[in-house]
Protein backbone atom coordinates (compact mmCIF):
# COMPACT_ATOMS: atom_id res chain seq x y z
CA UNK A 1 0.00 0.00 0.00
CA UNK A 2 2.14 2.75 -1.17
CA UNK A 3 1.38 6.57 -1.21
CA UNK A 4 1.01 6.21 -4.84
CA UNK A 5 -1.93 3.31 -4.83
CA UNK A 6 -3.73 5.13 -2.07
CA UNK A 7 -3.48 8.42 -4.08
CA UNK A 8 -5.06 6.47 -6.98
CA UNK A 9 -7.91 4.76 -4.81
CA UNK A 10 -8.76 8.20 -2.82
CA UNK A 11 -9.18 9.64 -6.55
CA UNK A 12 -11.01 6.35 -7.73
CA UNK A 13 -13.00 6.65 -4.83
CA UNK A 14 -13.75 10.45 -4.81
CA UNK A 15 -12.83 10.98 -1.52
CA UNK A 16 -9.88 13.23 -0.06
CA UNK A 17 -8.03 12.52 3.74
CA UNK A 18 -6.01 14.94 5.21
CA UNK A 19 -2.60 13.17 6.62
CA UNK A 20 -3.49 11.92 10.13
CA UNK A 21 -6.71 10.35 8.25
CA UNK A 22 -4.22 9.03 4.99
CA UNK A 23 -1.70 7.32 7.52
CA UNK A 24 -4.66 5.55 9.23
CA UNK A 25 -6.52 4.31 6.70
CA UNK A 26 -3.13 3.44 4.62
CA UNK A 27 -2.78 1.01 8.11
CA UNK A 28 -6.03 -0.20 8.09
CA UNK A 29 -5.98 -1.21 4.50
CA UNK A 30 -3.00 -3.19 5.11
CA UNK A 31 -4.52 -5.32 7.74
CA UNK A 32 -7.80 -5.26 5.69
CA UNK A 33 -5.56 -7.02 2.79
CA UNK A 34 -3.72 -9.13 4.62
CA UNK A 35 -7.06 -10.64 5.89
CA UNK A 36 -8.78 -10.71 2.24
CA UNK A 37 -5.66 -12.22 1.08
CA UNK A 38 -5.93 -15.75 3.33
CA UNK A 39 -8.18 -16.44 -0.16
CA UNK A 40 -5.10 -17.35 -2.01
CA UNK A 41 -4.52 -20.37 -0.04
CA UNK A 42 -7.96 -22.16 -1.45
CA UNK A 43 -7.98 -24.09 -4.40
CA UNK A 44 -10.61 -22.33 -7.08
CA UNK A 45 -9.27 -24.17 -10.16
CA UNK A 46 -12.25 -25.01 -12.64
CA UNK A 47 -14.64 -22.87 -10.43
CA UNK A 48 -17.28 -20.66 -11.80
CA UNK A 49 -17.85 -16.91 -10.07
CA UNK A 50 -21.13 -16.79 -8.31
CA UNK A 51 -22.49 -13.69 -8.57
CA UNK A 52 -26.57 -14.39 -7.25
CA UNK A 53 -26.73 -16.74 -4.25
CA UNK A 54 -29.29 -18.10 -6.05
CA UNK A 55 -27.75 -18.55 -8.97
CA UNK A 56 -31.18 -16.73 -10.14
CA UNK A 57 -32.16 -15.30 -13.24
CA UNK A 58 -33.11 -11.82 -14.15
CA UNK A 59 -36.96 -11.88 -15.07
CA UNK A 60 -37.64 -9.58 -17.93
CA UNK A 61 -41.30 -7.81 -18.09
CA UNK A 62 -42.66 -6.05 -21.20
CA UNK A 63 -41.13 -2.65 -22.02
CA UNK A 64 -43.55 -0.59 -21.51
CA UNK A 65 -43.70 2.71 -19.18
CA UNK A 66 -44.89 2.24 -15.63
CA UNK A 67 -43.80 5.31 -13.25
CA UNK A 68 -44.01 8.21 -14.09
CA UNK A 69 -41.22 10.29 -12.56
CA UNK A 70 -42.42 13.04 -10.93
CA UNK A 71 -39.13 15.40 -11.16
CA UNK A 72 -40.39 18.32 -8.85
CA UNK A 73 -41.29 16.11 -5.81
CA UNK A 74 -37.75 13.97 -6.74
CA UNK A 75 -36.11 17.07 -6.41
CA UNK A 76 -37.57 18.57 -3.22
CA UNK A 77 -34.44 17.04 -1.44
CA UNK A 78 -31.79 18.22 -3.84
CA UNK A 79 -29.50 20.49 -2.44
CA UNK A 80 -29.35 23.22 -5.20
CA UNK A 81 -31.97 23.24 -8.44
CA UNK A 82 -33.21 26.23 -10.38
CA UNK A 83 -36.06 25.37 -13.01
CA UNK A 84 -35.77 21.63 -12.72
CA UNK A 85 -32.08 21.26 -13.33
CA UNK A 86 -29.64 20.47 -10.80
CA UNK A 87 -26.75 23.09 -9.81
CA UNK A 88 -22.87 22.19 -10.06
CA UNK A 89 -19.92 23.76 -10.26
CA UNK A 90 -19.51 25.41 -13.88
CA UNK A 91 -17.57 22.89 -15.77
CA UNK A 92 -17.63 24.75 -19.49
CA UNK A 93 -16.03 27.93 -19.96
CA UNK B 1 -60.32 -3.61 32.32
CA UNK B 2 -58.11 -6.68 33.02
CA UNK B 3 -55.57 -6.22 30.45
CA UNK B 4 -52.64 -4.44 31.47
CA UNK B 5 -50.25 -2.54 29.77
CA UNK B 6 -46.68 -4.31 29.70
CA UNK B 7 -43.66 -3.45 27.79
CA UNK B 8 -42.48 -6.90 27.06
CA UNK B 9 -45.55 -8.44 25.48
CA UNK B 10 -45.42 -10.35 22.21
CA UNK B 11 -47.17 -8.88 18.87
CA UNK B 12 -48.94 -12.06 19.02
CA UNK B 13 -50.64 -11.34 22.89
CA UNK B 14 -51.35 -8.02 22.28
CA UNK B 15 -53.24 -8.56 18.58
CA UNK B 16 -55.35 -10.94 20.65
CA UNK B 17 -55.40 -8.09 23.38
CA UNK B 18 -56.59 -5.68 20.72
CA UNK B 19 -59.46 -8.07 19.20
CA UNK B 20 -60.97 -8.56 22.51
CA UNK B 21 -60.75 -4.26 22.83
CA UNK B 22 -58.68 -5.21 26.11
CA UNK B 23 -56.54 -2.04 25.08
CA UNK B 24 -56.62 0.79 22.15
CA UNK B 25 -54.28 0.87 19.48
CA UNK B 26 -53.91 4.50 20.33
CA UNK B 27 -53.17 3.58 23.89
CA UNK B 28 -50.83 0.94 22.32
CA UNK B 29 -48.61 3.74 20.70
CA UNK B 30 -49.33 6.01 23.75
CA UNK B 31 -47.18 3.56 25.63
CA UNK B 32 -44.32 2.89 23.30
CA UNK B 33 -43.90 6.16 22.44
CA UNK B 34 -43.33 7.62 25.83
CA UNK B 35 -41.32 4.54 26.85
CA UNK B 36 -39.25 5.83 23.84
CA UNK B 37 -38.92 9.23 24.98
CA UNK B 38 -37.83 7.77 27.73
CA UNK B 39 -34.96 5.60 26.26
CA UNK B 40 -31.57 6.69 27.61
CA UNK B 41 -29.74 3.67 25.20
CA UNK B 42 -30.35 5.98 22.40
CA UNK B 43 -32.12 3.14 20.13
CA UNK B 44 -33.73 5.62 17.84
CA UNK B 45 -32.77 8.32 15.64
CA UNK B 46 -36.35 9.67 14.49
CA UNK B 47 -40.04 9.65 16.63
CA UNK B 48 -42.94 9.30 14.47
CA UNK B 49 -45.01 10.16 17.17
CA UNK B 50 -47.82 12.04 15.23
CA UNK B 51 -47.95 10.14 12.41
CA UNK B 52 -48.21 7.07 15.35
CA UNK B 53 -51.09 8.64 16.93
CA UNK B 54 -53.09 9.52 13.74
CA UNK B 55 -52.32 5.49 12.58
CA UNK B 56 -53.42 4.33 15.54
CA UNK B 57 -56.88 6.46 15.32
CA UNK B 58 -57.56 5.37 12.36
CA UNK B 59 -56.59 1.21 13.42
CA UNK B 60 -59.14 1.94 16.32
CA UNK B 61 -61.81 3.19 14.14
CA UNK B 62 -61.39 -0.09 11.84
CA UNK B 63 -60.89 -2.43 15.13
CA UNK B 64 -64.29 -0.73 16.10
CA UNK B 65 -66.05 -1.79 12.18
CA UNK B 66 -64.48 -5.23 13.65
CA UNK B 67 -61.32 -4.90 10.78
CA UNK B 68 -59.73 -8.21 10.57
CA UNK B 69 -56.34 -6.56 9.46
CA UNK B 70 -53.53 -8.92 10.61
CA UNK B 71 -51.40 -6.27 12.18
CA UNK B 72 -53.97 -3.93 12.65
CA UNK B 73 -52.66 -1.49 15.13
CA UNK B 74 -49.60 -3.09 16.25
CA UNK B 75 -46.71 -0.83 16.69
CA UNK B 76 -43.38 -1.33 14.80
CA UNK B 77 -40.33 0.42 14.64
CA UNK B 78 -38.05 0.51 11.28
CA UNK B 79 -34.28 0.37 11.16
CA UNK B 80 -33.69 4.22 9.59
CA UNK B 81 -32.15 1.89 6.24
CA UNK B 82 -36.01 1.51 5.09
CA UNK B 83 -36.80 4.76 2.96
CA UNK B 84 -40.20 5.65 4.78
CA UNK B 85 -42.17 8.55 2.62
CA UNK B 86 -42.32 11.92 4.58
CA UNK B 87 -39.69 10.74 7.36
CA UNK B 88 -36.56 11.10 7.37
CA UNK B 89 -33.99 8.34 6.71
CA UNK B 90 -30.77 8.64 7.79
CA UNK B 91 -28.85 5.49 7.05
CA UNK B 92 -27.22 6.66 10.67
CA UNK B 93 -24.90 9.10 8.24
CA UNK B 94 -24.23 12.23 7.98
CA UNK B 95 -24.25 12.13 4.22
CA UNK B 96 -28.44 11.31 4.67
CA UNK B 97 -28.69 13.21 8.20
CA UNK B 98 -31.66 15.77 6.39
CA UNK B 99 -32.96 13.17 3.90
CA UNK B 100 -36.78 12.64 3.26
CA UNK B 101 -37.81 10.15 0.90
CA UNK B 102 -40.70 10.68 -1.78
CA UNK B 103 -41.67 6.98 -1.02
CA UNK B 104 -42.30 3.93 1.00
CA UNK B 105 -39.71 0.84 0.92
CA UNK B 106 -41.97 -2.52 -0.08
CA UNK B 107 -40.70 -3.40 3.20
CA UNK B 108 -42.61 -0.39 5.34
CA UNK B 109 -45.44 -0.46 2.25
CA UNK B 110 -46.28 -4.21 3.03
CA UNK B 111 -46.55 -3.52 6.85
CA UNK B 112 -48.32 -0.50 6.86
CA UNK B 113 -51.01 -1.95 4.32
CA UNK B 114 -51.35 -5.05 6.80
CA UNK B 115 -52.09 -2.24 9.73
CA UNK B 116 -48.88 -2.02 11.55
CA UNK B 117 -48.12 1.46 13.14
CA UNK B 118 -44.66 2.87 12.78
CA UNK B 119 -43.44 4.04 15.74
CA UNK B 120 -39.93 5.48 14.57
CA UNK B 121 -36.71 4.59 13.11
CA UNK B 122 -33.94 3.05 14.38
CA UNK B 123 -30.35 3.72 15.20
CA UNK B 124 -27.78 1.57 13.38
CA UNK B 125 -24.13 1.38 12.25
CA UNK B 126 -23.72 4.01 9.42
CA UNK B 127 -25.44 2.30 5.90
CA UNK B 128 -25.05 -0.52 7.81
CA UNK B 129 -21.54 -1.11 7.80
CA UNK B 130 -20.54 -2.89 11.43
CA UNK B 131 -21.24 -5.28 14.02
CA UNK B 132 -21.41 -3.21 17.02
CA UNK B 133 -23.55 -0.06 16.40
CA UNK B 134 -20.58 2.38 16.78
CA UNK B 135 -19.86 3.59 13.89
CA UNK B 136 -23.88 5.56 13.78
CA UNK B 137 -23.40 9.51 13.25
CA UNK B 138 -26.10 9.66 15.76
CA UNK B 139 -23.73 7.98 18.22
CA UNK B 140 -23.47 4.35 19.73
CA UNK B 141 -26.47 2.15 21.03
CA UNK B 142 -26.57 0.83 25.07
CA UNK B 143 -26.71 -3.14 24.84
CA UNK B 144 -30.19 -3.44 27.33
CA UNK B 145 -28.22 -5.83 29.42
CA UNK B 146 -25.37 -4.01 29.81
CA UNK B 147 -24.94 -0.38 29.09
CA UNK B 148 -21.18 -0.39 28.82
CA UNK B 149 -21.48 -2.68 26.28
CA UNK B 150 -22.23 -2.89 22.41
CA UNK B 151 -26.12 -3.89 21.19
CA UNK B 152 -24.24 -5.49 18.13
CA UNK B 153 -24.79 -4.12 14.72
CA UNK B 154 -25.62 -3.08 12.17
CA UNK B 155 -29.73 -3.28 13.63
CA UNK B 156 -28.22 -2.72 17.17
CA UNK B 157 -31.09 -0.03 17.77
CA UNK B 158 -33.36 -2.42 16.50
CA UNK B 159 -32.41 -5.61 18.47
CA UNK B 160 -32.13 -3.14 21.59
CA UNK B 161 -35.49 -1.38 21.59
CA UNK B 162 -37.06 -4.50 21.48
CA UNK B 163 -35.14 -5.99 24.36
CA UNK B 164 -35.69 -3.20 26.07
CA UNK B 165 -38.88 -2.86 25.72
CA UNK B 166 -39.55 0.15 23.41
CA UNK B 167 -40.83 -1.77 20.68
CA UNK B 168 -42.76 -5.03 20.27
CA UNK B 169 -40.85 -6.06 16.89
CA UNK B 170 -38.87 -4.46 14.54
CA UNK B 171 -37.92 -4.70 11.09
CA UNK B 172 -33.90 -5.10 10.07
CA UNK B 173 -31.98 -5.82 7.67
CA UNK B 174 -28.73 -8.55 7.76
CA UNK B 175 -26.00 -8.41 5.05
CA UNK B 176 -23.22 -10.21 6.90
CA UNK B 177 -24.99 -10.96 10.74
CA UNK B 178 -26.26 -7.43 10.83
CA UNK B 179 -30.08 -9.16 12.05
CA UNK B 180 -28.96 -12.32 14.03
CA UNK B 181 -26.03 -11.00 15.71
CA UNK B 182 -27.45 -8.09 17.44
CA UNK B 183 -30.52 -10.15 18.08
CA UNK B 184 -28.09 -12.91 20.08
CA UNK B 185 -26.49 -10.07 21.99
CA UNK B 186 -29.55 -8.47 23.05
CA UNK B 187 -31.58 -11.71 23.91
CA UNK B 188 -33.93 -11.44 21.23
CA UNK B 189 -35.53 -13.23 18.27
CA UNK B 190 -34.08 -12.56 14.72
CA UNK B 191 -34.32 -14.09 11.06
CA UNK B 192 -32.67 -13.59 7.91
CA UNK B 193 -34.88 -14.61 5.16
CA UNK B 194 -34.14 -16.39 1.59
CA UNK B 195 -32.00 -13.75 -0.29
CA UNK B 196 -34.72 -12.67 -2.53
CA UNK B 197 -37.84 -13.57 -0.42
CA UNK B 198 -38.12 -10.02 0.72
CA UNK B 199 -37.97 -6.98 -1.55
CA UNK B 200 -34.89 -4.52 -1.44
CA UNK B 201 -37.20 -1.90 -2.93
CA UNK B 202 -36.61 1.47 -0.91
CA UNK B 203 -33.75 -0.60 1.36
CA UNK B 204 -30.87 1.66 1.15
CA UNK B 205 -28.02 -0.48 -0.90
CA UNK B 206 -25.07 -1.60 0.85
CA UNK B 207 -24.19 -5.17 -0.85
CA UNK B 208 -26.74 -5.66 -3.12
CA UNK B 209 -26.40 -9.27 -3.74
CA UNK B 210 -26.29 -10.29 0.49
CA UNK B 211 -28.81 -7.68 1.67
CA UNK B 212 -32.22 -8.65 3.06
CA UNK B 213 -34.39 -7.37 5.07
CA UNK B 214 -36.64 -9.37 8.13
CA UNK B 215 -37.94 -9.21 11.38
CA UNK B 216 -36.79 -8.83 14.91
CA UNK B 217 -39.15 -9.59 17.42
CA UNK B 218 -39.57 -11.70 21.26
CA UNK B 219 -40.48 -14.86 19.90
CA UNK B 220 -40.38 -17.06 16.59
CA UNK B 221 -43.96 -16.87 16.59
CA UNK B 222 -43.63 -12.95 16.13
CA UNK B 223 -41.19 -13.59 13.50
CA UNK B 224 -43.63 -15.83 11.47
CA UNK B 225 -46.00 -13.04 11.94
CA UNK B 226 -44.06 -10.06 10.72
CA UNK B 227 -42.57 -12.55 8.10
CA UNK B 228 -45.68 -12.84 6.51
CA UNK B 229 -45.89 -9.56 5.73
CA UNK B 230 -42.62 -8.69 4.92
CA UNK B 231 -42.41 -10.90 2.00
CA UNK B 232 -43.23 -10.98 -1.31
CA UNK B 233 -42.31 -11.40 -5.00
CA UNK B 234 -41.71 -7.10 -6.07
CA UNK B 235 -41.18 -6.52 -9.89
CA UNK B 236 -39.48 -3.49 -8.53
CA UNK B 237 -36.54 -5.50 -7.47
CA UNK B 238 -35.04 -7.51 -10.32
CA UNK B 239 -33.40 -10.21 -7.84
CA UNK B 240 -37.02 -10.28 -6.37
CA UNK B 241 -37.74 -14.31 -5.88
CA UNK B 242 -40.51 -15.24 -8.13
CA UNK B 243 -41.80 -18.30 -6.00
CA UNK B 244 -41.78 -17.16 -2.17
CA UNK B 245 -44.89 -17.60 -1.12
CA UNK B 246 -44.38 -21.40 -0.34
CA UNK B 247 -47.01 -22.97 1.40
CA UNK B 248 -46.40 -24.78 4.90
CA UNK B 249 -44.36 -27.30 4.04
CA UNK B 250 -45.45 -29.73 6.97
CA UNK B 251 -42.38 -29.96 8.98
CA UNK B 252 -41.50 -33.90 10.17
CA UNK B 253 -41.89 -34.65 13.36
CA UNK B 254 -38.09 -36.14 13.49
CA UNK B 255 -35.54 -34.05 11.88
CA UNK B 256 -31.63 -34.36 11.32
CA UNK B 257 -29.60 -31.51 12.68
CA UNK B 258 -26.44 -30.79 11.53
CA UNK B 259 -23.43 -30.12 13.82
CA UNK B 260 -20.88 -28.44 11.59
CA UNK B 261 -17.48 -29.25 12.90
CA UNK B 262 -15.91 -25.92 12.05
CA UNK B 263 -18.57 -24.07 13.73
CA UNK B 264 -18.18 -25.67 17.43
CA UNK B 265 -14.13 -26.03 17.48
CA UNK B 266 -12.36 -23.67 19.82
CA UNK B 267 -15.75 -21.58 21.24
CA UNK B 268 -16.19 -19.45 24.23
CA UNK B 269 -17.35 -21.76 27.12
CA UNK B 270 -20.17 -20.29 27.92
CA UNK B 271 -21.66 -20.47 24.22
CA UNK B 272 -20.46 -23.93 24.28
CA UNK B 273 -22.15 -24.89 26.82
CA UNK B 274 -25.42 -23.24 26.11
CA UNK B 275 -25.13 -24.16 22.74
CA UNK B 276 -24.65 -28.21 24.02
CA UNK B 277 -27.53 -27.86 26.08
CA UNK B 278 -29.75 -26.75 23.37
CA UNK B 279 -29.00 -29.22 20.97
CA UNK B 280 -29.44 -32.22 24.17
CA UNK B 281 -32.93 -31.08 24.13
CA UNK B 282 -33.21 -30.74 21.17
CA UNK B 283 -32.50 -34.51 21.08
CA UNK B 284 -34.81 -34.97 23.69
CA UNK B 285 -37.42 -33.90 21.60
CA UNK B 286 -36.82 -36.35 19.39
CA UNK B 287 -34.78 -34.76 16.60
CA UNK B 288 -31.63 -36.39 15.84
CA UNK B 289 -27.82 -34.67 15.55
CA UNK B 290 -24.85 -35.36 12.66
CA UNK B 291 -21.66 -33.74 12.50
CA UNK B 292 -21.24 -32.41 9.20
CA UNK B 293 -18.47 -30.38 7.68
CA UNK B 294 -17.92 -27.22 5.68
CA UNK B 295 -14.87 -27.50 4.91
CA UNK B 296 -14.65 -23.78 3.12
CA UNK B 297 -15.49 -21.97 5.95
CA UNK B 298 -12.32 -20.28 6.89
CA UNK B 299 -12.76 -17.90 3.84
CA UNK B 300 -16.13 -17.08 4.14
CA UNK B 301 -14.58 -13.92 6.25
CA UNK B 302 -12.24 -12.86 3.50
CA UNK B 303 -14.31 -13.46 0.63
CA UNK B 304 -16.97 -11.63 2.29
CA UNK B 305 -15.19 -8.54 2.77
CA UNK B 306 -14.03 -8.48 -1.16
CA UNK B 307 -17.47 -8.83 -2.15
CA UNK B 308 -19.36 -6.47 0.13
CA UNK B 309 -16.62 -3.69 -0.20
CA UNK B 310 -17.16 -4.31 -3.92
CA UNK B 311 -20.65 -3.77 -3.89
CA UNK B 312 -20.63 -0.89 -1.59
CA UNK B 313 -18.12 0.85 -3.33
CA UNK B 314 -20.25 0.95 -6.20
CA UNK B 315 -23.39 1.37 -4.63
CA UNK B 316 -22.16 4.45 -2.16
CA UNK B 317 -21.32 6.11 -5.98
CA UNK B 318 -24.37 7.74 -5.96
CA UNK B 319 -23.40 10.16 -3.22
CA UNK B 320 -22.17 13.32 -5.03
CA UNK B 321 -23.82 15.70 -3.30
CA UNK B 322 -25.60 16.80 -6.52
CA UNK B 323 -28.90 14.80 -6.47
CA UNK B 324 -29.56 14.52 -2.83
CA UNK B 325 -27.75 13.86 0.34
CA UNK B 326 -25.01 16.20 2.02
CA UNK B 327 -23.11 18.79 0.09
CA UNK B 328 -19.66 20.95 0.79
CA UNK B 329 -20.29 24.50 1.05
CA UNK B 330 -18.81 26.61 -1.92
CA UNK B 331 -16.88 23.96 -4.08
CA UNK B 332 -14.73 25.34 -6.16
CA UNK B 333 -15.04 22.43 -9.01
CA UNK B 334 -17.06 19.96 -9.90
CA UNK B 335 -14.51 17.27 -8.68
CA UNK B 336 -14.44 19.34 -5.79
CA UNK B 337 -17.81 18.93 -5.00
CA UNK B 338 -17.86 15.35 -5.70
CA UNK B 339 -14.58 14.81 -3.25
CA UNK B 340 -15.39 17.41 -0.28
CA UNK B 341 -19.32 16.15 -0.28
CA UNK B 342 -18.15 12.44 0.24
CA UNK B 343 -15.14 13.10 2.33
CA UNK B 344 -17.17 15.31 5.27
CA UNK B 345 -20.67 12.85 4.55
CA UNK B 346 -19.06 9.59 4.87
CA UNK B 347 -17.56 8.24 8.45
CA UNK B 348 -14.47 6.28 8.67
CA UNK B 349 -16.08 2.97 8.35
CA UNK B 350 -17.81 3.81 5.54
CA UNK B 351 -15.12 5.25 3.42
CA UNK B 352 -12.48 2.08 4.65
CA UNK B 353 -15.04 -0.06 2.58
CA UNK B 354 -15.11 2.19 -0.02
CA UNK B 355 -11.13 1.99 -0.80
CA UNK B 356 -11.17 -1.73 -0.40
CA UNK B 357 -14.09 -1.79 -2.97
CA UNK B 358 -12.23 0.02 -4.87
CA UNK B 359 -8.66 -1.55 -4.57
CA UNK B 360 -10.33 -4.94 -5.40
CA UNK B 361 -12.37 -3.71 -8.30
CA UNK B 362 -9.14 -2.02 -10.06
CA UNK B 363 -7.24 -3.47 -12.72
CA UNK B 364 -4.67 -6.05 -11.99
CA UNK B 365 -6.46 -6.74 -8.67
CA UNK B 366 -10.19 -7.45 -10.12
CA UNK B 367 -8.98 -11.40 -11.01
CA UNK B 368 -6.65 -12.33 -7.67
CA UNK B 369 -10.00 -10.55 -5.53
CA UNK B 370 -12.99 -10.27 -6.73
CA UNK B 371 -13.44 -12.77 -9.17
CA UNK B 372 -11.65 -15.72 -6.91
CA UNK B 373 -13.86 -14.31 -3.81
CA UNK B 374 -17.11 -14.92 -6.18
CA UNK B 375 -15.23 -18.51 -7.09
CA UNK B 376 -14.96 -19.32 -3.14
CA UNK B 377 -18.31 -18.12 -2.79
CA UNK B 378 -19.91 -20.82 -4.99
CA UNK B 379 -17.66 -23.44 -2.78
CA UNK B 380 -19.26 -22.66 -0.09
CA UNK B 381 -22.69 -22.19 -0.81
CA UNK B 382 -21.79 -25.56 -2.53
CA UNK B 383 -20.54 -27.15 1.17
CA UNK B 384 -24.12 -26.48 2.49
CA UNK B 385 -26.21 -27.90 -0.59
CA UNK B 386 -23.68 -30.78 0.26
CA UNK B 387 -24.38 -30.96 3.82
CA UNK B 388 -28.47 -30.60 3.17
CA UNK B 389 -28.51 -33.86 1.64
CA UNK B 390 -28.06 -35.64 4.46
CA UNK B 391 -29.23 -33.03 7.18
CA UNK B 392 -32.44 -30.91 7.39
CA UNK B 393 -31.23 -27.92 9.24
CA UNK B 394 -27.95 -27.27 10.49
CA UNK B 395 -27.38 -25.37 13.98
CA UNK B 396 -24.33 -22.93 15.28
CA UNK B 397 -23.73 -20.12 18.06
CA UNK B 398 -24.79 -17.28 16.26
CA UNK B 399 -21.76 -15.26 17.53
CA UNK B 400 -18.07 -16.11 18.69
CA UNK B 401 -18.71 -14.21 22.28
CA UNK B 402 -21.62 -12.68 23.89
CA UNK B 403 -21.59 -8.44 23.61
CA UNK B 404 -18.29 -6.84 23.70
CA UNK B 405 -17.58 -3.69 25.47
CA UNK B 406 -17.67 -0.59 23.83
CA UNK B 407 -14.29 0.23 22.25
CA UNK B 408 -13.42 -2.87 22.43
CA UNK B 409 -12.54 -3.90 18.73
CA UNK B 410 -11.08 -0.47 17.49
CA UNK B 411 -9.03 -2.05 14.75
CA UNK B 412 -11.66 -3.05 11.76
CA UNK B 413 -10.32 -6.49 11.07
CA UNK B 414 -10.72 -7.95 14.43
CA UNK B 415 -14.22 -6.67 14.29
CA UNK B 416 -15.15 -7.96 11.06
CA UNK B 417 -14.03 -11.59 12.46
CA UNK B 418 -17.01 -11.23 15.27
CA UNK B 419 -19.29 -12.10 12.24
CA UNK B 420 -17.81 -15.30 11.60
CA UNK B 421 -20.80 -17.53 11.97
CA UNK B 422 -23.51 -15.38 10.47
CA UNK B 423 -21.50 -14.41 7.27
CA UNK B 424 -21.06 -18.04 5.69
CA UNK B 425 -25.02 -18.30 5.35
CA UNK B 426 -25.84 -14.80 4.19
CA UNK B 427 -23.08 -15.80 0.66
CA UNK B 428 -24.62 -18.44 0.19
CA UNK B 429 -28.42 -16.63 0.22
CA UNK B 430 -29.20 -19.26 2.98
CA UNK B 431 -32.35 -18.51 5.59
CA UNK B 432 -30.61 -18.59 9.28
CA UNK B 433 -32.41 -17.39 12.30
CA UNK B 434 -30.73 -16.74 15.98
CA UNK B 435 -33.05 -17.65 19.27
CA UNK B 436 -31.81 -16.71 22.81
CA UNK B 437 -30.43 -20.62 24.38
CA UNK B 438 -29.00 -18.72 27.61
CA UNK B 439 -26.51 -17.02 29.16
CA UNK B 440 -23.23 -16.02 29.81
CA UNK B 441 -22.86 -14.86 33.19
CA UNK B 442 -25.63 -11.30 32.79
CA UNK B 443 -25.43 -11.61 29.23
CA UNK B 444 -27.71 -13.33 26.66
CA UNK B 445 -26.67 -15.75 24.06
CA UNK B 446 -27.73 -16.47 20.90
CA UNK B 447 -28.12 -19.78 19.06
CA UNK B 448 -28.15 -20.14 14.93
CA UNK B 449 -30.44 -22.57 12.52
CA UNK B 450 -29.55 -22.44 9.28
CA UNK B 451 -31.94 -23.98 6.43
CA UNK B 452 -31.78 -24.74 2.67
CA UNK B 453 -33.14 -22.11 0.32
CA UNK B 454 -36.38 -21.19 1.72
CA UNK B 455 -36.96 -23.36 4.60
CA UNK B 456 -38.22 -20.27 6.89
CA UNK B 457 -40.83 -22.68 7.71
CA UNK B 458 -39.19 -25.26 9.20
CA UNK B 459 -36.86 -22.61 10.87
CA UNK B 460 -39.64 -21.14 12.23
CA UNK B 461 -41.32 -24.28 13.29
CA UNK B 462 -38.03 -25.98 15.36
CA UNK B 463 -37.67 -22.22 16.64
CA UNK B 464 -40.97 -22.45 17.80
CA UNK B 465 -40.88 -25.90 19.39
CA UNK B 466 -37.35 -24.72 20.71
CA UNK B 467 -39.50 -21.53 22.79
CA UNK B 468 -41.97 -23.92 23.99
CA UNK B 469 -39.57 -25.85 25.87
CA UNK B 470 -37.51 -23.06 27.42
CA UNK B 471 -37.91 -19.44 28.41
CA UNK B 472 -34.45 -17.96 27.29
CA UNK B 473 -36.52 -15.40 25.26
CA UNK B 474 -38.81 -14.58 27.80
CA UNK B 475 -36.13 -13.38 30.09
CA UNK B 476 -35.69 -9.29 29.84
CA UNK B 477 -32.80 -6.87 31.07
Amino acid sequence: MDAELIDRLMRLSALSLDEQQRRALSADLQRIVALIDVMQAANTEGVAPLAHPLDGCQPLRPDEVTEIVDRERFQRGAPAVRDGLYLVPRVVE
Amino acid sequence: MSFELAPFATLTALREALCAKHVSAAELARFYLRRIAADEANCFITLCEEQAQAQARQADAEIARNGQRDLLGLPIAHKDVFCTNGVRTTCASKMLANFVAPYDAAVVANLKAAGAITLGKTNMDEFAMGSSNETSHFGAVANPWDAKRVPGGSSGGAAAAVAAGLAPAATGTDTGGSIRQPAAFCGVSGLKPTYGRVSRFGLVAFASSLDQGGPIARSAADLRLMLRYMEGHDRRDSTSACAVATPAEGVPEALTIGIPTQYWANLNADIAAALEAAATLLERLGHRRQEITLPHTEFAIPAYYVISAAEASTNLSRYDGVRYGHRAAEPASLDDLYSRSRSEGFGAEVKRRILTGTYTLSVGYYEAYYKKAQRLRRLIRQDFLDAFQNVDLILTPATPTPAFERGQHREPTTMYKQDVFTIPASLAGLPALAVPCGFAGHLPVGMQLIGPHFAEDRLLTLAETFQRETDWHLRTP
